[in-house]
């Protein structure tokens, strides 16, 4: 019986980094599935972002958020230049140790469609600042996708940052 | 979920031509939890909807939250002749992912979550219930209104728990 969920390639930061990007991404999977786990070294804030691009683009995206933080729910449009920006935890002043909870699925990465991806990120801290959200993302492009470009637009992610793409393949 | 070894895929549909639903039947009952993964375009808008072992009794019900970059808002049908899944814009491409856990089993109602990406209209997520014992051994996937487009894709996984 085949094994269709494969390990492409593991990123653990020994340094703070502002940028992680995913290259050469095989095109023999079906989809691809990246897991995150990020913090950020932004000061004064309790959160910062975790920008999602593909192919080192920065058009043709667009996205909707939905969102709940524990006392009240919210749907927001996303940025048109980039896939997702989805939310981490920042040392300025979220709790010592606590990372985000990320994952981001694309289907037929590398068809000639245009790319939809779904994204859920959490931010939990065990304090007043708390945040679920779901990601609806589209690139309307027909290229296939060989780049994944990560980045904290407001700091660094911070040492200890891991982040795991994987291949699916169908068959 | 170690890498390579619980994740398998039982069978994939790439619509040649423009169809109203997708069938996976004779499912066998070796897994755990079964994925769907669709990426897909319709003809005109509407909700997947999604019934097992072709029952169009009104043993369904499912509970949404969902938000339209403006609002947030939830819903949910009950006695339903189907789970009502994401919903889809006419000619937009979108991706759903369905869950359904212990499907398999005989003891239990079937439960399922997911997850569906319409850029033009909702992003969100529904929960799902089919109120049978009876383990599944076939899902439909239907489109509300229209057609899913050619080229659409439906890929069925199976999970294993060992």
């Amino acid at each position: 019986m085949a094994y269709s969920f494969e390990l492409i390639e593991a990123k653990t930061l020994g340094s703070n980094t502002a940028n992680v990007n995913f290259t050469s991404i095989p095109q023999t999977y079906t989809d691809l599935y990246l897991l995150i786990s990020a913090r950020s070294t932004r000061g004064t804030y309790s959160d910062s972002s975790c920008y999602v691009k593909v192919n080192s683009s920065s058009t043709s995206y667009t996205s909707k958020l939905f969102e709940g933080s524990g006392s009240a729910v919210g749907s927001f449009n996303g940025n048109t230049t980039r896939l997702h920006d989805c939310i981490i935890p920042a040392d300025g002043a979220a709790t010592a140790n606590t990372f985000s909870n990320i994952r981001v699925y694309l289907p037929n990465y590398a068809g000639s469609n245009y790319k939809s991806s779904t994204a859920d990120s959490i931010m939990e801290t065990n304090a007043a600042t708390a945040y679920a959200q779901l990601w609806a993302g589209l690139w309307s492009n027909t290229a296939a996708i060989t780049e994944i470009n990560l980045s904290d637009p407001l700091g660094n992610f911070k040492t200890g940052s891991t982040f795991y793409l994987y291949g699916i393949k169908n068959s | 979920m170690a890498a390579g070894m619980t994740y398998f895929p039982i069978a994939t549909n790439t619509l040649g031509s423009a169809a109203p639903s997708v069938t996976f039947s004779s499912i066998s009952g070796s897994y755990t939890d079964l994925i769907i993964v669709q990426s897909s375009q319709t003809s005109a808008g509407g909700y997947t909807r999604i019934t097992f072992n072709s029952d169009t009794g009104s043993n369904y019900s499912n509970t949404q939250i969902y938000g339209s970059g403006t609002t947030a808002g939830t819903s949910r049908t009950t006695s339903s002749s189907y789970i009502q899944s994401g919903y889809s814009t006419a000619s937009v491409q979108v991706s759903l992912i369905h869950q359904i856990m212990n499907y398999s089993n005989s003891a239990t109602y079937k439960t399922t979550i997911m997850r569906w990406n319409d850029t033009s209209d909702t992003v969100g997520a529904s929960v799902g219930l089919w109120r049978s014992t009876s383990a599944i051994t076939s899902i439909t996937l239907t489109q509300g209104s229209g057609n899913y487009n050619t080229g659409s894709t439906f890929t069925l996984y199976g999970i294993s728990a060992a």
